[in-house]
């Protein structure tokens, strides 16, 4: 059975593994959910201890990546929060329509339906010509599902009614091509994007956003790494930027934090001061 | 206190559970407790206002990075996992359904468990699928006190028949003991 303080000390052994030699830096992250992901990957390739991952980690070509697969994960959806959609119409799409050229940034993009729903709501409002979309993360599988744009039909059946609730005008099906139980996005939504492996916890500034979408990420993170997160992304945006978090996260207890006002405490939408 | 915490997961017929115990906790002094239980995503502030009206109980929504007090109770919210640091501050994580279900009961538990080791006291109710069995293990493993719901007196009898499967609880309660099985383990007179 799990000893608390062993899974600590060999949390601790696999992250400086992971530091040391791939200056992958998960020192600030959360510790009970990576401790969770850690044991999954565990029994996942029918390990005994989680320090059974680091001599593969050290010795087996690729592995790296595999784990980071495993570890840094989140799971979003068409819409998710159309409440965060919403409010972006409603406060951002105006500024949006000021700029002839503008750029955003989704850090954090996940398997990237929220990408998606972004360059929906964009081309609904004609604004898709003069977007920009970079989509960002550190989790190499995920991004490729993002760029491919195929999902589950029944994922975008559930995202009906949040795109309508996100002020969405036709129907979500209606951009996708469905085959054999698999929906893929309509290619004319992806030529704007660009996707690419970026970790906000190591790289450096993505310039001149206007915008930068960064949901359900910072609760992964340690409060001073969502500091310094905050930090690049106040770095990243345009004079009069915006920010918008995922539905939990707020900008409230960040050292930055008061470099923004927020436009809409329920949706958690922020703009630079 | 004998308890550092209070960690209860339930799914189908919880809800009723949940309202009986709760309201019966005015004037006693407890730990924090922490809920689980399959609700949708959004949902939990109306849970909250709903509780907190019928119960005259203190629940909060789970928030991230939260150090919780006694005498409150705090709520997963749908749509995310709810998890206890081992400084024991709370987190969120939304990688994902676990057991078909986020929040899923066996992710609080299980890191509950290693927070709070011995000083923890577990409560799985009715429910309809086996989520929080492995977590009512491992707290039973790592010396917590484990209560679980008498499948006989359950809506829905799989939840904590599935937890009995695995190990042997140390109390099996019916839902009108439940408030005073919690009180006597875990609460103290309020000055």
């Amino acid at each position: 059975m799990i000893d608390p303080d062993v899974l600590r000390i060999e949390t601790d052994l696999v992250v400086a593994a992971l530091f040391q030699r791939y200056g992958l830096d998960f020192r600030q992250y959360s510790r009970a959910s990576l401790e969770r992901r850690l044991l999954g990957l565990v029994e996942k390739l029918h390990l005994q201890h989680v320090t059974d991952l680091i001599p593969r980690l050290l010795h087996e070509p690729g592995f790296v990546d595999r784990m980071v697969n495993g570890i840094a994960v989140n799971v979003t959806e068409p819409f998710r929060d159309p409440e965060c959609f919403s409010a972006i119409r409603q406060h951002v799409f105006p500024v949006l329509r000021t700029y002839p050229y503008f750029k955003i940034w989704h850090a954090g993009c996940a398997s990237g339906e929220e990408v998606y729903s972004m360059a929906i709501l964009l081309k609904e409002a004609g604004l898709l010509d003069r977007a920009q979309i970079y989509a960002t993360d550190i989790n190499t599988d995920a991004l490729a599902r993002a760029r491919d744009g195929i999902y589950p039909v029944e994922s975008i059946a559930r995202g009906e009614k949040n795109y309508l609730a996100a002020g969405g005008t036709g129907r979500l099906a209606d951009y996708t091509l469905q085959q054999y139980g698999s929906a893929r996005f309509d290619s004319s939504l992806r030529e704007n994007m660009v996707f690419s492996q970026h970790n906000v916890v190591s790289d450096e500034v993505f310039g001149e956003m206007v915008l930068v979408m960064c949901r359900n990420v910072l609760i992964y993170f340690e409060r001073e790494l969502q500091n310094r997160v905050i930090d690049l992304f106040q770095r990243s945006l345009v004079h009069r930027g915006f920010i918008a978090l995922g539905a939990k996260e707020s900008l409230q207890h960040i050292t930055g934090g008061a470099a923004f006002e927020c436009l809409d405490r329920h949706a958690r939408l922020y703009r630079a001061i | 206190m004998r308890y550092d915490a209070i960690a209860i997961g339930g799914s189908h017929g919880s809800f009723d559970v949940l309202l009986r115990t709760f309201g019966e906790f005015s004037g006693i002094e407890l730990p924090p407790i922490f809920v689980a239980i399959h609700i949708p995503r959004g949902s939990a502030p109306d849970f909250v206002t709903h509780f907190n009206t019928r119960c005259g109980c203190r629940m909060l929504e789970v928030e991230d990075k939260q150090v919780p007090m006694n005498n409150s109770i705090y709520l997963a919210p749908g749509g995310y996992h709810a998890l206890i640091e081992r400084d024991r501050s709370l987190s969120l994580s939304s990688d994902g359904p676990v057991n078909h279900a986020q929040p899923s009961i066996d992710v609080l538990l299980e890191s509950a468990a290693l927070a709070y080791g011995n000083r923890l006291l577990a409560v799985l109710l009715t429910g309809a699928s086996s989520d929080g069995a492995a977590g009512m293990e491992r707290v039973h493993a790592l010396g917590g006190t484990t209560v679980v719901q008498d499948p006989r007196t359950a809506k829905a009898p799989v939840m904590p028949q599935a937890a009995i499967d695995r190990f042997q609880p140390d109390y099996l309660v019916a839902p009108e003991m439940l408030a005073r099985t919690i009180i006597s383990l875990a609460g103290e007179t309020q000055e």
